[in-house]
């Protein structure tokens, strides 16, 4: 059986030279960076030249702008809980996007339990920030601006330099989670005025156990984690060396390849989704076309009469792993939250499924999903009360309506006594 | 990759792979649709019954994995059951034929349960003779 990764966004595979790079500093470099001796100074150095790196990705000036954490969560948790706390004499007001990441959304509840308030700004049905509604929120209170550079979910690209445009006019400090771009899209953060930006080299073949924030030095944090005073006392706790370095040699590779991953993709994107909406009926992708407005490596596909988990399930029975917004798929039992914001039919948003593409997937892996995946959705309405009542013309399809019976919601509604959320 | 890793376990995803019982009934005598309203998912159950028996089950299920794992389980252990019998059927039996569901799943197994009653409060619905012998007071109840 074939196996085609699919979901670059959960993981990448760490490159062979970066695990290389790393293998020293478990065994023979394993010294803390915080001694004094020979051994802590070496990791020191390495610890330098992974910030250096870091850096460059993202076109900051000073790998003393580069603070290192576990991963995007932390990053994301430093960046709004620090700023919210260092500025609070200012102000205790948050601007977010309505589609952020849960590492956002809820670093942000969090404070609202504690005082401070907090403006969703709302998208457009393709996930574009609503710029004039942005404006609108910023206050005097106002003390960060957070909006991600693309979305993890449908793969909306932000449009960052308007955004850092308004928050420059403010003078309100933006923080910019690229955890979905970083390794995939240019970053540069002064282009944005960017006070703050995040993101983790697992999402580019590097290891998990590291995330990056940049922070301007003009921009105001304090540490939420205390302790030792590792990371310019931003952030205590022994740093990850090894995967410090990997991320760090993963940046510098990411940098050269850029283009070169980005002209690999995009035709498989295109192809992909092409070859998906020609072979299965009653298909719909989620966010902006293939194109300037859509990162190269993700697909976000709603299949209609049919449930997300199910598609999930019998993709990875055929080699195929992706990953779904469906309800079914989350703990809480509620669709992802980002396909509510762009009001996605919640007849659509429970068949979802999402397809994120990498440097080593093929023409020929395309090609097999194309045809699996028809397969897959054949045989999955033949299991579906819903695929039957709309042949029959009780119910209608949403993103083709036929005029005959009544949408999925209602029916829906009607069977479980109550509406569906 | 040499080993195979599964989201639910070998009961749960057999019977999702191979389900049993999908599909409708001709001329059905009780059919039950219902949805659940927490996460989405909408189960129907079809029913042959014959002298007071379930004779033959059929199920369709818009849902996950466990979802439509639940639904194929039901109807096999219902089909040979009295319609008191089926009335009394509880998503427990369900969740432990299959060897456990995980506990964000158990509302799948209570769907199963729901489209049951469901079909057979439409059996009784359209034979009210047929429930009138039954000593244990009114079958709808359940």
């Amino acid at each position: 059986m074939r196996h085609v990764f699919l979901d670059h966004q959960s993981a990448t595979p760490v490159l062979p030279e970066v695990f290389d790079a790393m293998r020293p500093y478990f065994t023979e470099y394993f010294g803390n960076a915080s001694s004094l001796h020979q051994h802590g100074l070496r990791v020191r150095d390495a610890l330098k030249r992974a910030r250096q790196q870091m850096a460059a990705l993202i076109g900051a000036d000073s790998d003393e702008e580069i603070f290192f954490t576990s991963d995007g969560t932390e990053s994301a948790n430093l960046a709004i809980k620090g700023a919210a706390y260092a500025n609070e004499r200012k102000g205790k007001h948050l601007v977010i996007s309505a589609t952020e990441h849960p590492s956002v959304m809820n670093s942000v509840e969090f404070l609202e339990k504690q005082g401070w308030t907090c403006t969703r700004v709302g998208v457009d049905p393709q996930g574009r920030l609503r710029l004039d509604e942005l404006e609108a929120a910023i206050t005097p209170q106002t003390v960060l601006v957070s909006v991600h550079h693309v979305n993890h979910d449908i793969g909306t690209i932000q449009p960052m330099r308007e955004v850092g445009r308004i928050c420059a006019a403010r003078n309100v400090p933006l923080y910019v989670d690229c955890e979905a771009s970083a390794g995939w899209l240019p970053i540069d953060v002064k282009e944005w005025g960017a006070a703050m930006v995040s993101f983790s080299p697992h999402r580019f073949y590097g290891p998990k156990g590291v995330g990056v924030l940049y922070r301007n030095r003009k921009a105001r944090i304090v540490s939420v984690i205390h302790g030792g005073v590792q990371e310019g006392g931003r952030r205590a706790g022994t740093e990850n060396i090894p995967a410090i370095v990997g991320g760090g040699l993963a940046a510098e590779i990411a940098r050269e390849r850029l283009s070169g991953r980005i002209a690999h993709v995009a035709p498989l994107q295109k192809r992909l989704w092409e070859g998906l909406r020609a072979a299965v009926p009653y298909i719909q992708l989620n966010g902006p076309e293939p194109g300037p407005d859509r990162i190269a490596t993700n697909l976000n596909l709603s299949t209609e009469f049919i449930e997300g988990e199910g598609q999930l399930l019998l993709c990875d029975m055929n080699g195929i792993a992706v990953a779904s917004g469906s309800s079914c798929v989350s703990k809480s039992l509620k669709i992802s939250h980002v396909l509510g914001a762009i009001g996605l039919d919640h007849a659509l948003a429970q068949g979802n499924i999402i397809m994120t593409l990498g440097e080593g997937n093929t023409e020929a892996d395309v090609d097999y999903v194309v045809e699996t995946f028809a397969k897959i959705v054949a045989r999955l309405r033949g299991m579906s009360p819903m695929w039957d009542e709309f042949e029959r013309g009780v119910i209608d399809s949403v993103i083709a309506p036929t005029g005959r019976g009544k949408s999925f919601s209602q029916h829906a509604a009607d069977v479980s006594g109550k509406p569906v959320h | 990759m040499s080993e195979t890793y599964t989201l639910y376990n070998s009961t749960v995803m057999e019977h999702f792979m191979n389900p049993r019982n999908m599909g409708d009934l001709k001329d059905a005598d009780g059919v039950g649709e219902v949805g659940a309203a927490a996460c989405g998912d909408i189960m129907k159950i079809s029913l042959k019954i014959k002298d007071g028996r379930i004779e033959d089950a059929r199920f369709k299920t818009f849902g996950c994995g466990s979802a439509i794992a639940s639904s194929s389980m039901a109807t096999e252990l219902i089909k040979g059951r009295t319609i008191d019998e089926a009335m009394a059927f509880s998503n427990q039996e369900v969740v432990d034929a299959l060897g456990g569901l995980p506990p964000v799943k158990i509302h799948c197994s209570v769907l199963a349960e729901e489209a049951l009653k469901a079909a057979l409060e439409d059996y009784v619905k359209r034979h009210p003779a047929a429930a009138a012998p039954s000593p244990v007071g009114s079958p709808i109840a359940g």
